[in-house]
């Protein structure tokens, strides 16, 4: 190595970020070359010197300064497009909007949950319908007690419809049977 | 700052804490100035601040904070170096030292009124700031921020190489003008530590 090499190698040299094969070849040109040892070991002096500079510690307010700062810039949401002021913070951030756009779709669907579990069902409705029925039979049941109206043939068809309406159910057949046998 | 990026303010708070004191010490460094230095460090946090959307994670955070910083302190280096000379113009051209701030003596006559007028951080601190104005950045990068020659050379806009010779040239008259304070025994008072 050369003196007019030294200025491309001496710094990373003396940073220990060098090769092991600059560093020797380094290490031979100190060894025979005073000036640029005095040189090197010059630069070392001044690495220790600059450390001598104090450090400055920034103003008690410049925290608060910058917060400041900060909060006055307007709001950028998504695509750089400002927000408005009654948007809440937390929206703006998409992990956050993610997992309350998560919870009211969860709230939603759970709201949903007991009009499917409580939906009216057609079967009890029929039942209802029949007991209506039989409550009509039993009203009538004064007429079919009457003998003098059993008797009577153009009666008894008027008793027609309420009867084929009663086949639908076993038990408002068997209150016909019954009421007819007696 | 992936965190920053992502809205998340305590992370803002955070990097605001980790880095504000080696910020407003490496602006101080190159303005010279402690209020500008402080002014210049909050309109760094907030750049970053405005540019979170635009963080690529391929970039180191560091290079990219004091790439912003050393931009906005040239800058603000060369507007006031314009600003002192129109002021030179204007109010007399007998006062030498206002016409030409950034003139330097000869160097044992400006080494030897420092050590009898100012104490031997003054004198450092003005050596490093009597540079030219990437040689200071390279230095200060490389000695306080103890950065690799890969980040330096990005954010000084250069190849390594040439940060190398940038930094060799820079020592190398630092070694001139502090030669005095070089040459006396014990010159390392240890006592008051790095920037970082």
């Amino acid at each position: 190595m050369k003196c007019e090499d030294v200025s491309n190698h001496l710094i990373s040299y003396l940073d220990r970020r060098t090769s092991s094969a600059d560093r020797s070849e380094m290490e031979d040109h100190l060894g025979t070359c005073a000036e640029c040892r005095t040189r090197a070991e010059e630069f070392r002096k001044i690495w220790t010197l600059m450390e001598e500079l104090p450090v400055l510690e920034p103003s008690v307010g410049f925290d608060a300064h910058v917060r400041e700062r900060v909060a006055a810039e307007p709001r950028r949401g998504w695509f750089g497009l400002p927000i408005p002021k009654f948007v809440p913070g937390f929206m703006l951030q998409p992990r956050l909007a993610f997992s309350a756009a998560l919870l009211i779709a969860l709230c939603v669907w759970t709201a949903r949950l007991p009009y499917r579990i409580h939906a009216p069902v057609p079967a009890p409705q029929v039942t209802a319908q029949n007991d209506m029925e039989q409550f009509q039979e039993i009203n009538d049941l004064g007429v079919l007690e009457n003998y003098d109206v059993l008797t009577n043939l153009d009666a008894l068809s008027e008793l027609a419809p309420v009867a084929e309406r009663s086949t639908t159910t076993p038990a408002s057949h068997d209150h016909a049977h019954d009421n007819g046998g007696a | 700052m992936l965190d920053v990026k992502a809205g998340d303010d305590a992370s803002f708070n955070f990097l605001l804490r980790k880095y504000r004191t080696p910020l407003v010490n490496f602006l101080y460094r190159i303005v010279r100035d402690t209020a500008t230095a402080e002014d210049l460090a909050q309109e760094v946090f907030l750049r970053v601040y405005r540019a979170r959307e635009q963080y690529s994670p391929s970039a180191k955070f560091t290079t990219w904070l004091f790439r912003i910083a050393t931009n906005l302190a040239l800058n603000s280096v060369r507007d006031n170096r314009h600003h002192k000379m129109e002021v030179s113009i204007d109010i007399s051209s007998s006062d030498e030292e206002d016409a030409a701030p950034r003139e330097l003596p000869a160097r044992e006559k400006r080494i030897d009124e420092h050590l009898i007028e100012q104490d031997r951080s003054d004198i450092i601190r003005r050596a490093i700031f009597s540079l030219p104005e990437k040689q200071r950045v390279a230095i200060l990068l490389h000695k306080y921020e103890e950065m690799d020659y890969a980040d330096i050379a990005k954010i000084l806009e250069c190849s390594e190489s040439a940060l190398k010779s940038l930094l060799f040239r820079a020592y190398e008259t630092l070694r001139v003008e502090l030669a005095p304070l070089v040459a006396q025994p014990g010159t390392h008072r240890g006592g008051e530590g790095r920037a970082q």
